[in-house]
């Protein structure tokens, strides 16, 4: 096959993200007028390969092994090198999740072939990949090109590629067989658990007030809440409120915090990185506010106003109040 | 226990930043640079592990033209020991398998018990150049790293999963770690530091050539498909324009 897409077990599912990679392998496959496969691993994978057999992507090689039971980087890599190896494809599709971020680049160092991360979009044009990634915290997108012999190891940002555009179909399945030994683990992992989320669901709240860095200091904190109290609305940060001690965990919205869908989603001083785009941009109306004419946030924003939050909130609030 | 911590020299977040009318790179004239974020953490957490250990040896290590001695005379203020800064232009530069091997063959001879480097770099944000390291030195790796604690031959690390979910993981020593940010509070030089960090080492090391694996093509403005109604005025007509919005087209007053 041309195309191997690895796909991420996410409690017995496969995660919504590999379902992406689908799409975009998809895309790809018939922009390159290539041949496609995914692949598929656990302790036992029936269930993996059941769900991925009912799209069209060739054929799933279904990888059986006591020792992945439960994810290593270490194991992972490994077995993924393996099945590259053995399928010797072009390209290496993966979503760009946590734990791709975690093993992936092994894969890379082990085989000495380029790991192209986090893209938003492919294009296939005259029969040659040209991959679009952000850069400088999302202000700049650059055209990515491989150099040299394949494979290439591809991941897609969220929602580069949507999952419901991933086709449906029905792939064979095959078993794989790789060569793990317990020593070429190096790490010994607890199981996963969360923190309090300290008793604040945003995932259903309709209306969220969202401060990040602009607000300059801890002290400026009072001056969001008070138009939180007078909009009726939840408070949400972005993650450097959280890492600077302003605000707790369980008010983050991104990737490692909340994802939100609200009516209205006020952006104050939020620069719109994509680690928090990611988890609000499925709101039905973004206001943003920011200083920063170029700020990111304004690119996916309704409704925007470049000033200073600290000079616009105190009076949004007494407007709303009186 | 001898710790490596890689830093990086990238744009501000408020720094000035044009793109080269060529698209090969950003103007680096027009920009304010700092210490990448979440190095900086990376810079910090070393520092209290051999601080509670009361004995060690913090090397920084950079890569990157003479501007980034700037950057690492801020570490070495901050209380790294000494410091080995790889010096190579690095326009345009993007390919982590490079960079990676630069920074393994200037670490090879030292034997470093810890390498710590951040998460991804606030530039080209690739996110995988100490993963790719810690492999090449046959370490054990780690990454998104919220917390560690050290003993035993052993680093723990507690691993930010995704949606506020965290694992503990062991890694015995040698171990390469990549740090996310938040997991301390950064110092600031003391002036005593500033002025130690001038007498303290830095080797400077020039790299061999490594062809690149992946290229940049070029660099853009991103065009927005979305249309924002931009609100404006001064800050009292803004604010009347806003509560409008609220109230007659996004309804929820």
């Amino acid at each position: 096959m041309d195309i191997l897409v690895v796909l991420e077990d996410n409690n017995g599912k496969i995660h919504r993200m590999g379902l992406e990679s689908i799409a975009a392998a998809q895309a790809m496959a018939s922009g390159l007028n290539l041949t496609m496969g995914a692949v598929v691993m656990g302790a036992n994978a029936d269930a993996l390969a059941n769900e991925a057999s009912a799209y069209n992507i060739g054929e799933i090689i279904q990888v059986d092994n006591g020792l992945l039971a439960s994810y290593s980087s270490d194991g992972y890599a490994e077995a993924v090198k393996q099945i590259i190896e053995q399928e010797n494809p072009t390209y290496v599709l993966f979503g760009h999740t946590y734990q791709v971020r975690d093993f992936a680049p092994k894969i890379s160092a082990k085989l000495m072939k380029p790991f192209l991360v986090d893209n938003v979009a492919v294009s296939t044009d005259g029969g040659k990949a040209v991959f679009t990634k952000q850069m400088f915290n999302a202000k700049l997108f650059s055209d990515i090109t491989i150099n040299g012999e394949g494979p290439y190891l591809v991941s897609f940002q969220s929602a580069a590629f949507s999952s419901e555009k991933a086709e449906a179909g029905s792939a064979t399945v095959r078993k794989g067989s790789i060569d793990l030994d317990a020593s070429m683990i190096k790490t010994e992992s607890e199981a996963p658990f969360q923190e309090e989320a300290g008793g604040i669901d945003l995932s259903s709240a309709e209306l969220i007030v969202s401060v990040g860095r602009g607000i300059g200091k801890k002290e400026n904190i009072p001056l969001v809440k008070e138009l939180v109290a007078a909009l009726g609305a939840e408070l949400a940060s972005s993650r450097p409120v959280v890492d600077a001690g302003w605000l707790s965990s369980a008010h983050q919205v991104g990737s490692s915090g909340q994802s939100v869908s609200p009516k209205m989603y006020l952006a104050l001083g939020i620069s719109g990185a994509i680690q928090h785009v990611v988890g609000m941009k499925g709101s039905k109306n973004i206001v943003a506010i920011n200083k920063d004419p170029e700020a990111p946030i304004f690119e996916i924003a309704d409704y925007g106003v470049v000033g200073d939050v600290l000079e616009i909130v105190p009076k949004l609030t007494e407007a709303l109040e009186s | 226990m001898k710790i490596a911590v890689l830093v990086k020299q990238v744009p501000g977040s408020e720094s000035p930043l044009s793109v080269k009318p060529s698209q090969e790179w950003v103007d680096e004239s027009s920009i304010a640079y700092i210490m990448n974020e979440s190095d900086n953490y990376a810079l910090e957490e070393a520092l209290q592990i051999k601080e509670a250990n009361g004995e060690g040896e913090i090397v920084v290590v950079s890569l990157g033209p003479v501007r980034i001695q700037k950057v690492i005379r801020e570490a070495l203020a901050k209380g790294a020991d000494r410091a080995i800064h790889i010096q190579m232009e690095t326009e345009g530069a993007i390919d982590p398998l490079v960079t990676a091997s630069h920074f393994a063959e200037a670490l090879k001879e030292e034997n470093f018990d810890l390498i710590f480097t951040g998460l991804q770099s606030d530039d080209v944000g690739m996110g995988q150049t100490g993963v790719i390291l810690g492999e090449m030195m046959g370490m054990a790796t780690a990454s998104l790293a919220m917390a560690t604690e050290v003993g035993d031959g052993k680093i723990k690390v507690k691993r930010e999963l995704e949606a506020g979910w965290f694992q503990w993981v062991s890694l015995s020593l040698p171990a390469c770690l990549t740090i996310q940010s938040g997991l301390n509070i950064p110092r600031y030089p003391s002036l005593k530091g500033i002025m130690g960090a001038k007498r303290k080492e830095i080797k400077v090391v020039e790299p061999s050539f490594s062809e690149p694996k992946q290229s940049l093509e070029k660099l853009y403005v991103p065009q927005s498909d979305k249309k924002t109604v931009m609100i404006e005025g001064t800050v009292d007509q803004m604010v009347e324009k806003l509560i409008d919005t609220f109230r007659n087209d996004i309804k929820v007053l």
